[in-house]
């Protein structure tokens, strides 16, 4: 950021924001400033409130109290669209898109500027300006479930500047995104800053946020920590803002080398179709031993939902064989089997139930044990006892245990789904993009829960795009790239670029 | 080939409220709204008709007033399921069972007498002259040509070509995701509760006042049942939708005729037949979609919308 900048009035401004849920006071008196022009971090742990201040800058939640101005002018946003009149965008962690409709589609609804009646090559020649006005080239005409998500985050970004958001939110954008993906983002977002667009970044990886803010905000615990400038920011003093511990974050190492035993699954000849019909799986071969962890990299879409929906037995392929091991007998894996974690891709769609208690989520692997239940009766002392227990050791913040699980922030749904399935994993455990959304401790401690279960001697799958987690985490490493698994890496000869352009389907990559 | 005419004509008249009721009900399900009431609604709007018949100088005044009372009963639906969020299977059933007892009950003094009012069919000058063809598509009441020859091009162009009709149908797909991007949910929830109520209404009158006329209390005998199969044997494509209805109305006008010419078939089993076929076809249309996780069917149908909530 200019100098100038440095010295204009604030674009935004936030005085004594705060929003309470029940009991719980998300925000307090949170005093924010943002400047024309600048791309500005929000930055926290898991439920310190970065989401509830974004949903309320966007009109989707309304403050208890406090003000916003923008532009100088106090404004009071009853909603979504009063949001994007007053010139505030808001991408969000889920994406607000319609995926069985086209990107024009989802370009032009709910917009007073999009035409009344069209035709369909009118509506996509103004959808093919607009994209083009803003230069993130996606094709109007295509569904939005074809896309690929840094795809679906470009039709976000181009909806909300075609309505004239002055202001872009945008939060954790990059969870979902692969380096590369990540890397277009930022020159996006630094064009739109240079351009006098004000952007609001949230995510919890604390590198990302040193490369583009020009300033960062801490929040703790609903209250406003401090704002510092991001030239002046060092990954421990975030880290130290963040959680108020001087300790740093260690990170998380491989604790001696495994002693892989007997195989936990077994997955030969696989073959299977996508949900829309098409082939996702062509031939997979994979075997998990106990007390390794085997890390399979490359980037969405290449058939990794696919195969981890198979391995638990709640999809079926169309040919080839799954096998799971557990307590001695090897069969096909059945939904929910004892001795098997699963901490899967899209927690609300298979882990949780959102409108179910926290309490009611911890236990939802285990309320059939003799210790949980009778035949005919719920055992609701020892339920509440071992949900106490999955919340403290995935140290889960919630407030009142009761209350819809929907409500706890995104980081927090994770750590309970991380730990409870790592709790019925003795033998197996599959583990899907494990720490999206977790900050930067619970990211730590949710590693440090896949090492200990390996040590303990369970055999470990983890699925991940981030390929620096599979690297640190994994004794084997394979490449998924077209419905097949390329290449084979034991620990210690991890060759980074050749990996890299496997995920990129370079099969000669492979060698030997 | 007489028999045939006459079949098609017959099917015509008799399909004319599964065409509009299910219209009705084929927008609103577009928005994510479930409406079971259908079959309650009819029946109102039957009796209502008929006893507007009796004072009104045209029926059309009397078709009026029966899309007043099911944009009432509309109305009522709207409030219970779209504002207070109710559950809307609930709701529907109770507005099916409120709906066609209310009916019994008004309708008492005029059961059984014909309707003084009635809209009798109108040829199309030259096109009812063509043989066969003519009598059987260009003979008809107003309300007829307006169904089937307007109302599913005017639902069509709305559904996809206008602004409205790809915030309607984003509605049903994902609420939230609307109402994120400035589309007014409860507003267009709204609406089309009301609108869905008027033409089920409408579609009360075709029996009263044209097909049957006249009110008797099973005069309905399940044809709001049948269009809500309809919607969903359709896919919820409007032009889908007019092809099904002629389809059932040709079942009914198939059992009228055989009791007409004493075809040898027990009547029972030709009266059972539209709701066998309709069993049959959605068994159909639901294994077709079988396998395949994304459904035709709008995403967010039958789930009720809360902003505040994640
Ligand atoms: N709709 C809601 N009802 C009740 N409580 C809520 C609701 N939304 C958020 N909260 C609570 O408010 C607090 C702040 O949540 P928020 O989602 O803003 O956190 P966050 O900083 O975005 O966290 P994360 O990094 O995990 O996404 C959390 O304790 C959460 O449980
Ligand atoms: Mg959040």
């Amino acid at each position: 950021m200019s100098e100038s900048a440095d010295r204009q009035p604030p674009f935004v401004l936030v005085e004594g924001l705060t929003k309470t849920f029940d009991q719980l006071v998300a925000l307090d008196h949170v005093n924010l400033d943002l400047k024309e022009g600048e791309i500005h971090a929000l930055l926290g742990e898991n439920g310190a409130g970065k989401t509830t201040l974004s949903n309320i800058l966007a009109g989707i939640y309304r403050a208890d109290s406090g003000d916003v101005m923008i532009g100088g002018e106090l404004v009071h946003f009853r909603s979504p669209a009063d949001a994007i009149a007053g010139g505030v965008g808001m991408v969000h962690q889920h994406f607000q898109l319609v995926p069985s409709m086209t990107v024009a589609e989802n370009l032009m609804m709910g917009w007073e500027q999009s035409p009344r009646v069209f035709s369909m090559s009118d509506l996509k020649e103004r959808s093919a300006a607009i994209i083009e006005e803003y230069d993130l080239p996606v094709d109007p005409g295509a569904r939005i479930f074809d896309l690929s998500v840094g795809k679906q985050q470009r039709v976000e970004i181009v909806r909300t500047l075609a309505r004239g958001a002055q202001l872009l939110i945008l939060d954790e954008p990059t969870a979902v995104l692969t380096p590369e993906e990540t890397e277009e983002l930022f020159e996006v977002l630094r064009r739109l800053a240079a351009g006098g667009r004000t952007v609001i970044f949230i995510s919890h990886k604390l590198n990302e946020v040193l490369s583009i803010a020009d300033r960062i905000t801490i929040l703790r615990s609903g209250k406003h920590m401090a704002t510092i400038p991001g030239a002046n920011a060092t990954v421990d003093r975030l880290a130290q803002l963040m959680t108020g511990s001087e300790t740093p974050i260690e990170a998380v190492s491989q604790t001696g080398p495994a002693k892989a035993g007997e195989a936990v699954l077994t997955v030969r000849d696989l073959h299977a179709l996508s949900s829309r019909g098409l082939p996702a799986l062509r031939g997979v071969d994979l075997t998990v031993r106990s007390g390794e962890i085997v890390g399979i990299a490359g980037v969405s879409g290449n058939g990794q939902t696919e195969l981890a929906e198979i391995i638990v037995g709640i999809r079926a392929g169309t040919s080839g064989q799954v096998l799971v091991t557990t307590e001695g007998t090897t069969q096909p894996p059945t939904p929910g089997q004892i001795g098997i974690g699963h901490i899967p891709e899209d927690r609300m769609e298979h882990a949780l139930v959102g409108v179910a208690s926290t309490t009611r989520n911890a236990v939802t692997r285990r309320y059939r044990t003799a210790e949980l239940s009778t035949k005919t009766r719920l055992r609701w002392g020892p339920i509440r006892e071992y949900a106490q227990e999955v919340i403290k050791d995935g140290r889960v913040q919630v407030r009142e245990v009761d209350a819809p699980v929907a409500q706890l922030s995104g980081g927090n749904q994770q750590r309970l789904v991380a730990t409870r399935e790592a709790k019925v994993a003795d033998e197996f455990l599959l583990a899907v993009h494990p720490t999206f959304g977790l900050d930067v401790q619970a990211t730590a401690e949710v590693r440090q829960t896949l090492q200990d279960k390996r040590n303990a001697g369970a055999g470990v799958l983890l699925i991940s795009e981030d390929l620096d987690e599979v690297l640190a985490m994994s004794d084997r490493l394979v490449v998924m790239y077209g419905g097949e698994v390329l290449g084979g890496f034991t620990r210690g000869e991890f060759d980074r670029d050749r990996i890299g352009l496997l995920m990129g389907g370079h099969r000669e990559a492979a060698g030997e | 080939m007489d028999t045939l005419t006459n079949v098609i004509s017959t099917a015509i008249d008799a399909g004319a409220v599964i065409v509009f009721a299910g219209m009705g009900e084929l927008l609103l399900e577009r928005t994510g709204v479930l409406n079971l009431g259908l079959e309650g609604i009819i029946a109102i709007g039957a009796a209502s008709a008929v006893l507007a018949a009796q004072w009104a100088s045209s029926p059309f005044i009397a078709l009026g007033v029966a899309i007043l009372v099911g944009a009432g009963m509309g109305v009522v639906f709207m409030l219970t399921t779209v504002v207070f969020r109710a559950n809307q299977v609930l709701s529907g059933l109770a507005l099916f069972l409120v709906g066609t007892g209310l009916a019994a009950h008004l309708g008492g003094p005029v059961t059984g007498n014909p309707s003084p009012l009635t809209f009798e069919s109108v040829p199309i000058p030259g096109l009812a002259e063509i043989p066969y063809l003519g009598p059987a598509l260009f003979d008809h009441d107003v309300l007829v040509y307006f169904g089937y020859f307007i109302m599913p091009f005017i639902v069509w162009f709305l559904l996809n070509r206008t602004r409205h009709g790809i915030n309607l149908r984003a509605i049903g797909e994902d609420p939230s995701a609307a109402d994120a991007t400035g589309v007014s949910v409860m507003g267009i929830r709204s609406f089309y509760a009301i609108l869905g109520g008027a033409l089920a209404g409408i579609g009360g009158a075709t029996l009263s006042l044209a097909f049957t006329p006249g009110w008797t209390p099973n005069v309905v005998a399940g044809r709001g049942w049948i269009a809500l199969a309809v919607v969903i044997f359709a896919m919820w494509r409007p032009g889908r939708l007019v092809v099904g209805a002629v389809l059932f109305g040709a079942l009914i006008s198939v059992s009228f005729i055989a009791q007409d010419r004493g075809w040898n078939i027990p009547g029972q089993v030709l009266n059972m037949l539209p709701y066998l076929i309709t069993l049959a076809l959605i068994v159909v249309a639901v294994l077709r979609n079988l396998g395949k996780r994304a459904t035709v069917a709008p995403a967010a149908l039958a789930v009720p919308f809360f902003r505040e909530e994640r």
